[in-house]
C-alpha cells in the first residue's frame, strides 16, 4: 500500500505573543512546527504501513526551510519525503495550494490513500484537503476518527460530525482528512532521527510537476488579502469576591438576562 | 526608477524607503526587516498579503495584483445561501445565513436565493419563504436524505453552472467545509473560510470576507476579484437568523437531474448520534466547560447539571480531554472545536492560548479558577477566584430558581 501524507509547516501557535505597545504578532523566537493535525495523519499512515506493507511518502509545499518538517517526518517513520518550493508559488491560497499538491502528487505517481490533517493550525481553513481530491477527482472522507477496516479495495471509516459520526465506505484510491481522535502519534525513533539527518529530500520546482503556470500562486489565486489587522485584545473584567453563596447569587443575577433568553 | 526587485510580485521602492520600520512592524509574518536602512523583505516567508503595503506611508511598496485581464463578470447575479439539512430538519446555521444574505443582496439590488438539497423536502421551501427567500432551488431525491461528498457537490456544481449567482454562503460546518471546498474547485471560484463579518463593496460588487487567522490574533479581509461566485462558509452563531415572515412568497425551482448525477463513490453505512448531551457544541447559545481544575472525571457531573439546567453545552479543555475524563468531541479549542455563544463559562480551566484560540470570540466569558493568575482571568468578562467545585452546584442552584426549573 502506497500511502502519500500531505502536510504544512507553521509556527508553533503556543508560542506566538501580542506585542502589548503595538498590538501585532511578535514573531522572533517562534518555533516552526509540524500543524498539529498532521501529526496524526503521519502518524495513521505509518501504522497503516506497518499493519498492511508498503511506504509513506510524505509531501509538503513551502519555503526551502519547510524541509526540517519533512525531516521530521521521516524520523517518525515515513519512507520518502517531497518538498514542492518555487518563488512562483508565493501568495497561493487554498485554490492554487491545492492545485500545486494535486499536480506533486501526480508526478509522485500511484497511491491508495491520500491522508491529510483535518485544517492547518495557522490558516484554519480546512479547504485544502478537500481541494486536492477535487483536482484529483477522488472520493475524500473528511474529519475521519478512525479507519474500522482496510484493504486493497476498500476502507471503512468513520467521520465525526456535530452530533456523533458517520460510518462512511469509500473505495481506494481515496482522501482522508483526520482528526486529533484517531490516534496518539509515536515519538522519533533514534534509528528514524539518524535516517531523516542523513535524508535530503528532492525539491521539485513548478516546471517540475509540469504545473500551469497560470494557476499558481498569487496569480492561480482566485481569493486576495487586502486587509489585515489586529483585533483589539479582550480585555479582562470583573473580579468578582465574596462568600460562595453571595458569588454564586451576584454572577447568577448579572447573566440574568441571557440565561432566560437561551437557557 | 530603480527598485529593488525580490520577486515578480512585490518591489520596495528604495528611493521612497525612508527606512521608518512601519512595514517591519505591520508584517504579521515577520518576513520584513531593515538592511542598510532600507526595508528587505524575506521571500520565503513572504505571503504577499499585502499588510506592509497599507502600512506604508510613503507609497515605497508595491504589491503586484497581475489578476490579468478584468473579466466580465455581469453575468452573475443573486446571492445564495447553501441551507444545510440533517434528517430534514433545516439547520439553524442556514437561517443566521438567509438573515446575513438578505442585507447583502439588498445592498446588491438582487435576489436573495436558498438552495436546498435532500430527501423528502415536503414543507421546507414554506419554511424558507419565510426566512426571507426570494428564490429557492431545491433538489429532492432520495439518494440525497444523507449528506454524501459526490451527489452534492455534482449537483451544486451544476446549479452554479446553470444559474451564475454572484455570491454563495455556506456554513462553516462538517457538511459545509467539506463540501464547497470541492465546489469552489471545480467551478474556479475563489473562497473564504470561517468568516466572521461580511460586507459589500457597493461601487465594485465586491463582497469583503473578514476571518480570523493564528487562532484569532489577526484578521483578514479577503476579497475575490475576477472569479464568480464568491464563495464563503460562516461560522455558527455570529450573524443573526433572518426573522420568521409567513407572508413572504418565496418563487419555487424544483430540479430534477439524470440518474447518474445522484451516484456517489462512498457509501454511508450507519449514522451515529452521540446522545450523552442534548446540545451540541457548534451550535449552543450556552456553553458549560471543565478542565483539570475540577480535580477528577467525576466532577464533571457538576458541569453537567449546569449545562442541563442552562439548556446549555458541555465543553472541556484539552487536557481533560488528554486525560480521558470526557470524549474528544467536547474539546475546545485549537485541536478541537472553536465556538462562539453568548455565554461561556469555564470551571477549572486554567486558560492556555490553545483553549483561548477557540472560546475567545464568546460574547460573555465567565471563569471560575483557584489561581489569580489564571491565565483565563486576562479575558474573562467575570472572574471568580475560588473552588469550581463549590462555586458551581451553588450557580446551578441559582439559576434553577431563576428559571424556575
Amino acid at each position: 500500500m502506497h500511502i502519500i501524507v500531505c502536510i504544512k509547516q507553521v509556527p508553533n501557535t503556543t508560542d506566538v505573543k501580542i506585542d502589548p505597545a503595538t498590538n501585532t504578532l511578535i514573531r522572533d523566537g517562534v518555533e516552526s512546527v509540524i500543524n498539529p493535525f498532521d501529526a496524526y495523519a503521519i502518524e495513521e499512515a505509518v501504522r497503516l504501513k506497518e499493519r498492511l506493507g508498503g511506504k509513506v511518502t510524505v509531501l509538503t509545499m513551502g519555503p526551502p526551510q519547510a524541509e526540517n518538517a519533512l525531516k521530521e517526518a521521516l524520523s517518525l517513520g515515513c519512507d520518502d519525503a517531497v518538498l514542492v518550493s518555487d518563488r512562483k508559488f508565493a501568495g497561493s491560497d487554498t485554490w492554487a495550494t491545492s492545485y500545486t499538491l494535486s499536480m506533486a502528487v501526480k508526478k509522485i505517481g500511484a497511491f491508495d490513500i491520500i491522508l491529510c490533517g483535518k485544517q492547518a493550525s495557522d490558516g484554519d481553513t480546512a479547504q485544502v484537503g478537500p481541494g486536492i481530491s477535487a483536482h484529483l477527482n477522488i472520493p475524500q472522507v473528511t474529519y475521519v476518527k478512525e479507519i474500522k477496516e482496510i484493504s486493497a479495495e476498500k476502507a471503512t471509516v468513520a467521520r465525526m460530525t456535530e452530533e456523533g459520526h458517520d460510518i462512511v465506505e469509500t473505495p481506494l484510491p481515496c482522501l482522508l482528512t483526520v482528526v486529533k481522535e484517531i490516534n496518539t502519534p509515536r515519538l522519533p525513533s533514534l534509528k528514524g532521527k539518524m535516517r531523516a539527518k542523513a535524508a535530503k529530500p528532492p525539491v521539485w520546482t513548478a516546471e517540475d510537476i509540469a504545473a500551469d503556470p497560470a494557476a499558481l500562486g498569487l496569480e492561480g489565486s482566485p481569493t486576495r488579502v487586502v486587509k489585515i489587522f489586529t483585533p483589539a485584545p479582550r480585555k479582562g473584567g470583573e473580579i468578582l469576591s465574596g462568600d460562595t453563596a453571595d458569588l454564586a447569587k451576584e454572577l447568577a443575577e448579572l447573566l440574568k438576562d441571557v440565561a432566560i433568553q437561551h437557557g | 526608477m530603480w527598485r529593488y526587485n525580490m520577486a515578480d510580485s512585490i518591489a520596495i521602492f528604495l528611493d521612497k524607503c525612508t527606512g521608518c520600520t512601519l512595514c517591519v512592524k505591520a508584517c504579521p509574518f515577520g518576513a520584513i526587516r531593515m538592511a542598510n536602512k532600507k526595508a528587505v523583505i524575506d521571500m520565503a516567508v513572504c505571503t504577499l498579503c499585502g499588510a506592509c503595503v497599507e502600512a506604508c506611508k510613503f507609497g515605497a511598496i508595491e504589491l503586484k495584483s497581475s489578476s490579468g485581464p478584468k473579466k466580465d463578470l455581469s453575468k452573475y447575479r443573486d446571492v445564495w445561501v447553501f441551507c444545510e439539512q440533517k434528517k430534514g430538519v433545516v439547520q439553524s446555521i442556514s437561517f443566521e445565513l438567509l438573515g446575513e444574505g438578505k442585507k447583502l443582496a439588498a445592498k446588491l439590488g438582487v435576489k436573495l436565493c436558498a438552495v436546498i438539497l435532500g430527501g423528502g423536502l415536503e414543507g421546507k421551501a414554506e419554511e424558507l419563504s419565510a426566512r426571507g427567500a426570494d428564490k429557492i432551488y431545491m433538489v429532492d431525491h432520495p439518494a440525497l436524505k444523507s449528506y454524501q461528498d459526490d451527489p452534492y457537490t455534482e449537483i451544486l456544481v451544476r446549479l452554479v453552472e446553470e444559474y451564475s449567482p454572484e455570491i454563495l454562503l455556506c456554513g462553516a460546518t462538517t457538511i459545509g467545509r467539506s463540501l464547497i471546498s470541492r465546489v469552489a474547485v471545480k467551478t474556479n471560484a475563489g473562497l473564504t473560510a470561517d468568516c466572521t463579518g461580511l460586507d459589500i463593496d457597493e461601487k465594485e460588487r465586491l463582497l469583503l470576507q473578514t476571518r480570523p487567522a493564528f487562532g484569532g490574533n489577526i484578521m483578514a479581509t479577503i476579497i475575490t476579484p475576477n472569479h464568480r461566485p464568491q464563495m464563503a462558509t460562516v461560522r455558527h452563531k455570529v450573524m443573526k437568523e433572518a426573522a420568521v415572515d409567513g407572508s413572504n412568497r418565496a418563487e419555487l425551482i424544483k430540479k430534477t437531474y439524470p440518474g447518474e448525477v445522484f451516484n456517489s463513490r462512498t457509501r454511508l453505512l450507519d449514522v451515529v448520534e452521540e446522545i450523552e448531551d442534548t446540545v451540541n457544541l457548534a451550535e449552543a447559545d450556552i456553553v458549560v466547560s471543565g478542565g483539570r481544575g475540577l480535580g477528577g472525571p467525576e466532577n464533571f457531573a457538576v458541569i453537567k447539571e449546569l449545562a442541563k439546567t442552562l439548556n446549555a453545552a458541555v465543553g472541556a479543555s484539552r487536557s481533560a480531554v488528554d486525560s480521558d475524563w470526557i470524549p474528544y468531541s467536547h474539546q475546545v479549542g485549537q485541536t478541537g472545536k472553536t465556538v462562539c455563544p453568548k455565554l461561556y463559562i469555564a470551571c477549572g480551566i486554567s486558560g492556555q492560548i490553545q483553549h483561548l484560540i477557540g472560546m475567545q470570540s464568546s460574547d460573555i466569558i465567565v471563569a471560575i479558577n483557584k489561581d489569580p493568575d489564571a491565565p483565563i482571568f486576562k479575558i474573562a468578562t467575570y472572574g471568580i477566584v475560588g473552588d469550581a467545585m463549590e462555586i458551581v452546584p451553588a450557580l446551578t442552584k441559582e439559576f434553577k430558581r431563576i428559571l424556575k426549573k
